[in-house]
């Protein structure tokens, strides 16, 4: 079943021997917590109390803390750091971030531009490229 | 059917007979023979009592060898399947000329050539990709299965419902009519009522998932099964194709799947994503579908080009020439196919800046291919090269796909595609790389690892029939197609009134035609291959002294493929050890941890079959029904403690003490 086996004679290869780097504590934990409820209450608080009164400007702020969720979720709750999994975590993860902003930037741009092209009855002179 | 109208329809819901294609004559007489075919083949597997057989020892084994195998005669009987659409094209486009309007009526041309795309890329090169991945992956890094056995099976299975769902749309009621990506408009709910496009949605899904979990399966064996010393940079280059592949399946399948979800969700409860009210926009399917389809290119293509490398190196008798530069190659192929989806629809009203930016990743990611090829020609380069037929195969496949690269390079440049896109030239192309390279470097698989799989070797004189049948068929279908589209034909069309277009046409479907002798040879090989079984045995394990750890065990491999993990110096691992004078351990052998077979994945996928038809034809309380039964099927196997036992050691004794014996029989 596994590679393992001559190493680990004696049947006990069902786990994934390369755990051992996690530390969940309960402070890290209880961290990760406060942190969430932070980040999730203050946009709470900028929709609910009109703090910003540019739409745009509130949105981009949401999302930025939104993106730091993502952030602490993966520390504390996901214990991923540089090193888990030798190294193959950060890894994965920078691949996948390349591959959502090519992706992401990439359809905005393509659908930007045709919709500015294509779509006549929309069309203001100063969108075209 | 019954007295009751909406009890019938609610049981059946818009399934009647009249969805029976029975006014086809064509439909009717393939039915008549896959029925009679199909009969024959149940008849003889009762009458040799071969049930109890196929059920134990392959339909529920979650061996990668036989997953591996069962893959790849899927992908083989699909393949006729595909090819059978493809000479039905060809005939009909060879005949349908000013008067005549060929053999096929319209609607019906418009699914066959539908079928044909979807066919060979999800169910033949596929399968085929996955099962030498499957096959050939684990040997080489020394493993005894893969990550998650279970899984393996489950994905087999899930794909295996795909493909049937799309050979059951030939018979009860249709294929869709889009083409073999189903762009909306044409493929809404309005433009396409009927069931076509429904059922392309859920094979596709369906299908979609076993491939997704087979990429995270193969992904994870490769990370974290590897014998003790194979570090990266001393993989096998197969195995450095395959992870970069599964990356990409893990990757860009999930894109896939949204992007049919969408198009589900427009045609079954009327949102708006892809059409022009509220917002929709149907351009944003043509950039989601590219976002997948065009990594998808390179997950059939990279394996390939990892068969070629092994083959290569194998029989010019030299390492790989350039072994970290055909690494970084493939990585930045990986990244690169990425950045480069735009030019499937340059035309489609990007502006200049968009188009430009596209075209020039598109020519860029040809560097890291010719690189590539640079590498195999060195690797051959005051080689001792043995033209067996693994090699003829790599290097027809050689000039092939430089030709078919060239066409792509041109392609890229946007003007040129502005008068190229859509026509035959487009459709040369991609035929061009896929058969030249994915197909040839599958052929070329097939050949090399067979005797590992089987024991013995495929017949060399049939295969060379199909290979000269095979490359130059494939010269006489495609070359005139490039001629074709040159002067402007566009692809897809059932009838044409210029008579002086035909005689390409006709070389095409001459080419078609030689095509299909080669796949008869094909078939002739393998029978011809298992009557001389005695003649062509491997006893060696090594038949074509090869230089990767599959070939340093037996023919085919015992179950658990290595009495003891090999340690690994060097790439090459088993030629090193051939040549450091490696004997093979004759004793103190241990017991070893192996999976046990199952059957839920088999029921899991059959279910799944029954739900993608439940929900193709709105027969709602069948699709709940069978839905439940498959999370509760699911759920139920996770109770299944009953999943491994120990291989003794005196099996294991008895298994190698055998092979002992053989080896030292045949010196």
């Amino acid at each position: 079943m596994s590679a393992h086996d001559e190493l680990h004679a004696h049947g006990d290869d069902h786990g994934h021997d390369d755990d051992l780097g996690i530390h969940a504590t309960f402070s890290g934990y209880m961290t990760g917590f406060a942190l969430s409820v932070v980040l999730t209450v203050i946009p709470f608080w900028l929709v609910m109390g009109h703090v910003i009164t540019k739409s745009s400007t509130a949105a981009v702020i949401i999302l930025a803390l939104a993106a730091v969720q993502i952030v602490v979720h993966m520390i504390y709750f996901l214990h991923m750091n540089a090193k888990s999994e030798g190294g193959w975590n950060m890894l994965a993860l920078v691949f996948t971030i390349v591959l959502v902003v090519i992706t992401l930037s990439g359809s905005i741009w393509i659908m930007y531009h045709l919709n500015s092209n294509m779509m006549p009855s929309m069309m203001d002179p100063s969108n075209l490229p | 059917m019954l007295s009751h109208p909406d009890l019938a329809k609610l049981i059946f819901g818009r399934l009647s007979l009249d969805s029976l294609p029975l006014h086809e004559p064509i439909v009717v007489y393939t039915f008549i023979a896959v029925a009679l075919g199909g009969i024959a083949l149940l008849g003889t597997v009762t009458y040799f009592k071969l049930w109890g057989y196929l059920w134990r020892e392959w339909f529920t084994s979650i061996d990668h060898k036989k997953i591996g195998i069962m893959y790849m005669i899927l992908g083989f009987v699909m393949l006729l399947r595909g090819f059978s659409d493809a000479i039905m094209m060809r005939a009909h486009q060879a005949l349908s000329f000013g008067d005549s309007h060929g053999f096929l009526p319209p609607e019906h041309y418009d699914q066959i050539f539908t079928a044909h795309g979807v066919i060979m890329i999800f169910f033949v090169a596929m399968p085929m990709v996955t099962g030498l991945m499957n096959f050939v992956m684990p040997l080489q890094i020394g493993a005894r299965d893969v990550a998650f056995p279970f899984l393996n099976n489950f994905s087999f299975w899930m794909t295996v419902s795909g493909a049937m769902l799309v050979m059951a749309s030939l018979f009860i009621g249709e294929f869709a009519r889009t083409g073999w990506l189903a762009y909306p408009p044409l493929s809404a709910i309005v433009s396409s009522p009927d069931a076509g496009v429904d059922y392309y949605i859920w094979a596709l899904q369906i299908a979609g998932v076993g491939t997704t979990l087979s990429g995270i399966n193969l992904l994870v064996t490769i990370i974290k099964m590897r014998a003790p010393g194979m570090t990266m940079m001393k993989m096998p280059v197969f195995v450095w194709t395959s992870l970069c592949t599964n990356v990409l399946i893990v990757a860009a399948f999930p894109v896939l799947t949204v992007c049919l979800a969408l198009l589900a969700l427009d045609r079954y409860v009327g949102t708006n994503f892809f059409t022009t009210e509220l917002g929709g926009n149907a351009m944003m399917y043509v950039n989601l579908i590219w976002i997948w389809g065009h990594p998808e290119v390179y997950i059939l293509v990279l394996p390939a080009f990892g068969i070629f490398s092994e083959v290569t190196a194998t029989f010019s008798r030299k390492p790989l020439f350039g072994y970290a530069s055909m690494v970084y190659a493939t990585v930045v192929i990986t990244v690169l196919s990425y950045l480069v989806w735009l030019h499937h629809f340059f035309t489609m009203g990007s502006g200049a800046s968009v188009n430009s930016f596209f075209g020039i990743t598109t020519m860029i990611i040809s560097i890291p291919t010719g690189a590539k090829i640079f590498n195999w020609l060195f690797t051959m380069y005051r080689g001792r090269v043995e033209f067996q037929l693994p090699m003829m195969w790599t290097v027809a496949f050689m000039v092939t796909f430089v030709i078919g690269g060239m066409t792509g390079v041109l392609l890229a440049v946007p003007p040129a595609d502005f008068s190229l896109h859509n026509s035959l030239f487009l459709i040369a192309h991609f035929h061009n790389v896929i058969i030249g390279g994915v197909l040839f470097g599958l052929f070329a698989g097939i050949t090399y690892w067979f005797p590992k799989a089987f024991g013995f070797r495929l017949d060399p004189f049939w295969g060379k029939c199909s290979f000269w049948l095979w490359v130059t068929g494939f010269y006489f279908a495609f070359m005139p197609l490039y001629m074709l589209g040159l002067m402007g034909v566009t692809r897809r069309l059932s009838h044409f009134d210029d008579p002086s277009l035909r005689i390409w046409f006709l070389i095409a479907a001459f080419g078609a035609f030689l095509i299909a002798l080669g796949i008869a040879c094909n078939i002739i090989q393998f029978f011809v291959s298992f009557k001389n079984r005695e003649k062509l045995r491997d006893t060696t394990g090594d038949p074509w002294d090869g230089r990767t750890l599959e070939w340093s065990t037996s023919s085919p491999p015992p179950k658990y493929n290595f009495a003891f993990t090999p340690i690994v110096h060097d790439h090459d691992a088993w030629w090193m050890m051939k040549k450091n004078g490696f004997k093979r351990p004759l004793g103190g052998f241990v017991p070893i941890h192996m999976p046990l077979n199952t059957g839920a994945g088999v029921i899991m996928g059959a279910i799944s079959f029954v739900f993608g038809f439940a929900m193709i034809w709105y027969m709602w309380p069948l699709a709940a029904l069978s839905f439940v039964a498959l999370l509760a099927v699911g759920i139920g196997h996770t109770f299944n403690y009953h999943r491994d036992y120990f291989l003794g050691a005196d099996e294991v004794t008895r298994t190698e003490a055998s092979r002992t014996e053989l080896l030292a029989s045949h010196v």
